[in-house]
């Protein structure tokens, strides 16, 4: 009975006489409704398309890793797997190894590690366990602002304002209390390896924390519930009931905030210090694999330097690769499936 | 039941049916570790929080004294003297980002189509995983690929380089973020789209990628957000340039490759426009997002 009340299917046009522009007209408006008869060459060129589209991404990656091999390659004639275990950097005799620029590359995401772990999942669970919900929005806002801030202002203000704090305050305070570990010990120039590691940990935490805020927030609330009608207090449920269940993915978060502090450029080549030497104490000056491609790469005078250097890259290259995608099944495995949240 | 307490209709069980259990108060220690806790989570995101109200406060205080006509108009003057500006920076930045968008943007929505539309099998998760993988690249290794590619082959420096090292980054932001948009549109609205007898292309280019154009475009400006403010991969691909320059395949002068400049040089008055520059570059992205994110909220864009 409702039937009469839905307008009839407007097919009333006049028949025009056949092969009369009218009747083309009518007939391409109707076709593929009467008919279903469509040509499929757009619709499989498009999906041919989209997928040479798919296909780019991955050639992309190929690109890269053959720019670099093929780039590397004089250097690694030269060299073999000395490259890496020497530390003599010396573009006059032609001499190179990348020893001092991978101790520094780890040793100052290590100690970036260190300082941000603890404070974004300090973070991490205060926004998803303790805090407000009025608050939560604005929190994760902000501190996924951190995030936007461009590489080089962070440099700007780690040497403006960041280094003559660590030079006036900080370091003659650590270099009294544990300057007998020998980790703080020399002149507090301000600018070296610690520099770099208080920067870097700023520049990662967001990372850490919008991860682990992500991996805590699949933790099923029944998990929450159950350990809370055990009896146990706040901080006993986060311990048992969240974190426990989201250590692995805590653990990616935490791997592809390595990952991208071993990547890092500006900041750190701004205020680490830039001098290959290996120092034990975090007070000295030291040098990043990035941070020397991006001092020398345009001063490199010679077909072997050039080579060694885009030989650093090749390494920083597979160690992040590495890292990025041990991270991502880590978080996988958590979030079963659901991809991380690209991070911007 | 032998109890007849109301309680029961309710669904309580009462008191007297279940086994007494004496459940033991919770013991001092337990509750000031409670307590304690709570407070070093609240510390640490006060420890987060400081340092960015430290560099945006910063940025702005040191920035706004620095800012003036001469800045946004005129080319750098040699170390040394006072006044002139970073005029050929900022379009610099904005020639490069433009060929950036236009070789990235295309092609990382393609890649985002087939994913969510053609992807969803065992090829899909390896382009999948392949641009999250391409996602954590190190900004620095994407410029020696540029390098090797443009500049090598160009014999020079270039705008045209810049561009395509950070069209290499933009893409697997936006291939994903695509995905994961044109996944939210539910799958009644391609049937039925393909109920009225439109072809698969028609249906995605038109129902499915219009549905989503939002999303996508916040992908797209999210993408533009991170590769505004790089640096590193320009180094050596656009080089920087200390004039004025308009052709695609000279050096070019960039934002933040002044930024770095003039932030590691001795010069007083280099580093009161290294600040300067840097408020300019945040409030130039942060304004070119916001720009589209109106544009798409008054359908300006709407029909994109």
């Amino acid at each position: 009975m409702s039937n009469q009340a839905l307008p009839r299917p407007r097919f009333n046009a006049p028949n025009p006489e056949p092969g009369s522009k009218a009747a083309l007209k009518v007939e391409a408006r109707t076709t593929p409704l009467l008919q279903g008869k469509v040509s499929e060459v757009p619709d499989v060129a498009f999906g041919w398309a989209m997928r040479l589209c798919g296909l780019a991404v991955v050639a992309l990656l190929g690109l890269i890793v053959y720019q670099l091999v093929v780039g590397s390659a004089l250097s690694w004639h030269a060299f073999g797997w000395k490259f890496f275990g020497q530390s003599d950097w010396n573009p006059v005799s032609d001499q190179y190894g990348a020893l001092p620029f991978m101790y520094g590359t780890i040793v100052s995401s290590l100690l970036a590690l260190v300082i941000a772990v603890p404070l974004s999942l300090g973070v991490a669970v205060f926004i998803t366990e303790m805090c407000p919900v009025s608050l939560r929005g604005i929190l994760s806002f902000t501190t996924e602002l951190l995030a936007a801030i461009p590489s080089v202002v962070y440099g700007l203000w780690a040497i403006f304002v960041l280094v003559p704090i660590l030079r006036e305050y900080v370091q003659p305070f650590l270099a009294s209390t544990l300057g007998w570990t020998g980790l703080f010990s020399g002149p507090p120039y301000g600018i070296g390896m610690l520099a770099a590691g208080v920067i870097l940990a700023i520049m990662i935490i967001p990372i850490i924390s919008s991860i682990t805020r992500e991996v805590l927030t699949v933790v099923p609330q029944h998990q929450r519930e159950a350990v809370l009608a055990l009896g146990a207090t706040r901080w006993e449920m986060i311990r048992m009931g969240v974190l426990r269940n989201a250590r692995a993915g805590i653990v990616g978060a935490i791997i592809l905030g390595l990952g991208r502090a071993l990547g890092e450029t500006m900041a750190v080549t701004m205020v680490i210090g830039n001098r290959p030497e290996i120092a034990k104490s975090l007070f000295a000056p030291g040098y990043t694999m990035a941070s020397v491609l991006a001092n020398e790469f345009t001063e490199a005078t010679g077909d072997l330097y050039l080579s060694a250097l885009i030989e650093i890259g090749l390494a920083l290259f597979f160690v992040t690769i590495v890292v990025n995608a041990l991270a991502r099944l880590m978080v996988w495995s958590v979030t079963r499936g659901q991809p991380a949240r690209s991070i911007a | 039941m032998p109890d007849t307490d109301s309680n029961t209709a309710a669904g309580f069980v009462p008191q007297s049916s279940i086994p007494q259990i004496s459940i033991p108060p919770i013991s001092l220690r337990r509750r000031v570790m409670d307590h304690v806790m709570t407070g070093v989570a609240v510390l640490t995101v006060a420890l987060v929080l400081l340092p960015l109200f430290a560099i945006f406060a910063y940025l702005v205080y040191k920035g706004i004294g620095s800012i003036n006509l001469a800045f946004l108009t005129q080319i750098p003057k040699p170390p040394g003297e006072p006044g002139g500006g970073m005029a050929n920076a900022i379009v610099g930045s904005m020639v490069i980002l433009a060929i950036a968008s236009l070789l990235g943007v295309p092609l990382g929505i393609g890649a985002g189509i087939f994913l969510s539309e053609y992807g969803r099998n065992r090829y899909g998760d390896i382009v999948r995983f392949v641009s999250d993988v391409l996602n954590g690249v190190p900004s620095i290794v994407i410029g020696i690929v540029a390098y090797g590619l443009v500049v090598m082959r160009q014999k020079h420096f270039s705008a045209l380089a810049g561009g395509v090292a950070l069209a290499i980054m933009m893409v697997p932001t936006i291939a994903r973020t695509t995905e994961q948009m044109l996944l939210l549109v539910p799958q009644a609205i391609r049937e039925a789209a393909y109920g009225l007898g439109v072809s698969r292309w028609r249906t995605t280019l038109s129902i499915t990628l219009r549905t989503a154009t939002s999303g996508v475009i916040t992908g797209v400006m999210l993408a533009f957000a991170r590769v505004a403010g790089e640096t590193a991969p320009l180094l050596f691909t656009a080089f920087g340039n200390q004039y004025w320059n308009w052709r695609t395949d000279q050096p070019t002068a960039a934002l933040s490759l002044q930024i770095f400049t003039y932030a590691i040089s001795p010069f007083d008055e280099w580093h009161r426009q290294a600040w300067a520059g840097a408020l300019v570059l945040i409030v130039l992205i942060v304004g070119a997002v916001a720009a589209v994110r109106i544009a798409v909220k008054h359908g300006t864009l709407a029909g994109a």
